[in-house]
């Protein structure tokens, strides 16, 4: 016979007011098994935690039940104190009589509310006779990561878990780490060079001995679970040994062959064989295969024949490498939308319309130009320059509905710029709201405006073309009701914040989930900011959505921060809430395999003693089950029970009603 | 109405000697519309004050002097009082009246003006509409 005791709480008046807690307590010792009951004021207070835990010991119990507010509240409390009294925590169970009960009913007299609180209880306790102790699953952790993406964020976060003592394996999939912000000229509200302040951080990631760089390397495939992640990271096809290459960069200068370079844009040409920038780290150049006449019609060869070190191999095949982690971020940047796709602006049709990122490079001392700003067409410096805001941001219809959130900011530090270098030049702003929340971002755009004289202008363009030599610009000025034209130099478009190309692949490859902007997930919007519903993979910077980099720093260190935490402690405990397969009637229909939002769920194959498949069974990772009961509800030969939550003891507490 | 903008129309002589007059500078405004919210003559304005800052920051001088925002403002200084940004639009609005009457082309005189009107409208607003003897 089971030892159960029951503990009402009056919580002060919360219950007491409609509930009679003592006639409740007084009916449940009439039920067979039940050896102890009490009613207590607050039982969630210390005093009637000690009297739960003397009960437990005094009467030796092997089962409590506290009736009291929701187990969201203090289930945990209970289930502490019931361990340190010597009890399975999953012995302890919660009757919600508060939030379910007292606080719904309005009878004074306390008759429904005393019923109701009875049955309630009445119900739990036919369950807690079938609750069996569980005990907390331990999963041993593998204090490594893996970082995604080699942007400001994914550098940060690497920085961050290589400072904290741990190891970090850091993808990129372009030949050098440093993502977005290396293209950017200067960066609001600080004006400080994107250069400067980035290459420290990469030089500091490839000299620090904790982080290893998979540059131009792509993820291929993540199994496992949190703690005990395996993942295949294919190594794309350099054509030169990284271990040789010296960096002297001769094999650039001789190569005469040339490309559009997509790190300046479509600006300007770079070499076959190239580095992406001057600061590449690492620097190490790769050969742009489909573009290269040696290795496409073996003509040419001119690199490896001045190469010193003999580094560059033409044979050299992609590598697959496989890494065991236990936690990943993920840190894939963002990506521009294709500005053709308005055609009203004329980019692509008109050389003077250009993009922001490409204003940047313009701007920048290390761009095409070497900083002046000079139109592509013909190379003149432009007296006038049109920025055009919200180019397929907030535009339902042609592009996203999302504000891209920076854009409002780069195209003020643009006006900025293109009036530090052009004194005598005007520029215009055609925007339709000022977004600068941000530290001392409003006073940022104020200066461009009253400082640098830039002219806003409120409202949306709506025509550009092209008219001796200059691009006509047609839009509104809402302000003053009034059609504007233009005749500028050089237009350029702030065109939205894309998630990247092959977010969804990737997503699907970690079990992430994606809004429909392809953008990845937070657990929690608010207070679960880095993490996704996949225990152990966390996010940081663009890939969540449209940020600044001081946000995208932020995000990298959080994220780092909790890989930390999962590293401080050599197992990790997990509730043993989780699906069990019942092994001698599963019929491997895989119904459960497909429901189960967290591919908890594994194919297992029994094998004979020579080693034949016999049959196919469904197996629960208890590293990865959420224990949310799916699965128990899909299948259909009834062979998957939650722990804590099985079908016998729902039908125990249905049938005590 | 369709409007050219060049550097020349937005930092004209024109607009530079209204600067210089009123000791504002137009592209302070940022037309949160304050002073047209307070202005207890904004209904009688053609251009109401923050209108006429948003004109003359497009250099559009000319559609400014046409309008009666000038003549109207009694400068009772709320536009100014109000103002986030700092900007009194009366010392604008005097600037203009100053500019408009210096050119001595267009002097109403006292007698002319309907004795009824003399004596509904408010004294300030009589001081403000002859400002142009003393100027």
């Amino acid at each position: 016979m089971p030892r159960i005791g029951v503990f009402v709480c009056q919580c002060g008046n919360n219950i007491a007011a409609t509930v009679d807690t003592k006639k409740v307590a007084e009916e449940m010792a009439k039920l067979p098994g039940v050896v102890y009951t009490t009613d207590y004021k607050f039982m969630c207070s210390s005093p009637g935690q000690e009297m739960l835990k003397k009960a437990i010991i005094d009467n030796k119990l092997d089962g409590v039940i506290v009736s009291a507010c929701s187990p969201h509240m203090h289930e945990k409390t209970f289930r502490k104190a019931s361990e340190a009294a010597g009890l399975n925590p999953y012995r302890c169970e919660i009757t919600n009589i508060r939030e379910q009960c007292s606080w719904v009913h309005h009878d004074k007299t306390k008759k429904t509310g005393t019923i109701k609180s009875t049955d309630l209880t009445r119900m739990v306790i036919e369950r807690l006779k079938r609750n069996r102790p569980l005990t907390k699953i331990k999963i041993p952790v593998r204090k490594k990561a893996l970082v995604i993406g080699g942007g400001i964020a994914g550098i940060q976060a690497a920085l961050d878990i290589a400072e904290g003592g741990r190891e970090v394996i850091l993808v990129e999939k372009e030949p050098s780490i440093g993502g977005n912000m290396a293209r950017l000229s200067e960066t609001f509200p600080t004006m400080d060079c994107s250069q400067c302040i980035l290459t420290p951080k990469m030089v500091e990631a490839e000299l620090n001995e904790r982080i290893t760089l998979y540059t131009y390397s792509e993820v291929e495939k993540v199994d496992g679970y949190i703690g005990n992640f395996t993942v295949q990271i294919r190594k794309k096809a350099r054509y030169v040994d990284e271990a040789l290459c010296t960096g002297c960069g001769e094999c650039i200068e001789k190569c005469p062959f040339k490309a559009e370079s997509q790190f300046e844009v479509g600006l300007t040409k770079r070499k076959i064989i190239y580095t992406p920038f001057p600061q590449s780290v690492p620097n190490v150049p790769v050969i742009d295969a489909p573009n290269c006449p040696k290795i496409q019609k073996d003509k040419c060869g001119a690199c490896a024949i001045v190469c010193g070190p003999k580094c560059i191999d033409f044979k050299q095949q992609d590598r697959i490498e496989t890494v065991d982690v236990g936690a990943i971020i993920v840190a894939t940047g963002y990506q521009n939308m294709a500005n053709e796709r308005f055609g009203e602006y004329g980019y692509g049709r008109i050389k003077d319309v250009i993009s922001g990122m490409q204003f940047e490079r313009l701007a920048s001392s290390s761009g095409p130009t070497g900083g002046e700003i000079r139109r592509p067409s013909d190379g003149k410096i432009p007296k006038s320059v049109v920025f055009i805001q919200c180019v397929g941001s907030r535009d339902e219809k042609k592009g996203v509905s999302y504000c891209s959130k920076v854009c409002c900011m780069y195209t003020a530090k643009h006006t900025m710029l293109y009036s530090h270098k052009v004194h005598d030049g005007q520029s215009y702003v055609f925007y339709m709201d000022i977004r600068s929340g941000g530290k001392r971002y409003e006073e940022f755009v104020r200066k461009a405006i009253e400082h640098d004289h830039a002219m806003y202008l409120r409202g949306r363009v709506s025509r550009v073309y092209e008219k001796d030599g200059k691009v006509i610009v047609q839009g509104a000025d809402t302000l003053s009701g009034s059609q504007v034209e233009i005749e500028a130099d050089m237009v350029v478009l702030a065109t939205a914040i894309v998630s990247r190309d092959g977010a969804d692949t990737l997503a699907q490859k970690l079990g992430i989930g994606y809004d429909k902007y392809r953008f990845y997930n937070e657990y929690h919007p608010k207070l679960k900011p880095v993490e996704t519903v996949t225990a152990g993979i966390f996010l940081a910077g663009t890939c969540m959505g449209p940020m600044d980099i001081p946000e995208s720093v932020a995000q990298g260190s959080a994220a780092a921060s909790k890989a930390l935490a999962l590293f401080s402690a050599d197992e990790m405990t997990r509730k043993p809430v989780t699906a069990l397969v019942n092994r001698a009637t599963c019929n491997a229909c895989w119904d459960c395999l497909t429901a189960c939002p967290y591919t908890a769920i594994e194919r297992e194959d029994v094998r004979n003693r020579q080693g034949e498949t016999i049959r196919w069974l469904a197996r629960v990772n208890e590293g990865v089950c959420q224990g949310c009961g799916v699965c128990v509800a899909a299948c259909r030969s009834k062979s998957i029970d939650l722990r804590g939550y099985t079908d016998e003891q729902v039908f125990a507490a249905i049938n005590a009603f | 109405m369709k409007i050219k903008l060049a550097k020349e129309d937005i930092e004209s002589s024109k607009i530079q000697l209204i600067e210089r007059v009123s000791g504002e500078e137009m592209r302070r405004c940022y037309q949160c519309g304050k002073c047209s919210a307070g202005c207890p003559v904004s209904f009688a304005m053609e251009l109401p004050p923050s209108q006429v800052m948003r004109f003359l920051q497009l250099g559009r001088v000319d559609e400014v002097m046409k309008a009666n925002s000038m003549w109207t403002c009694v400068g009772c200084l709320q536009c100014y009082a109000r103002c986030p940004q700092g900007v009194s639009v009366a010392a604008v609005l005097e600037a203009l009246r100053q500019i408009v009457l210096r050119k001595g082309t267009d002097h109403e005189r006292i007698k002319d003006v309907p004795f009824p009107f003399m004596k509904s409208a408010p004294q300030q607003a009589i001081v403000c509409g002859f400002r142009k003897f003393v100027s």
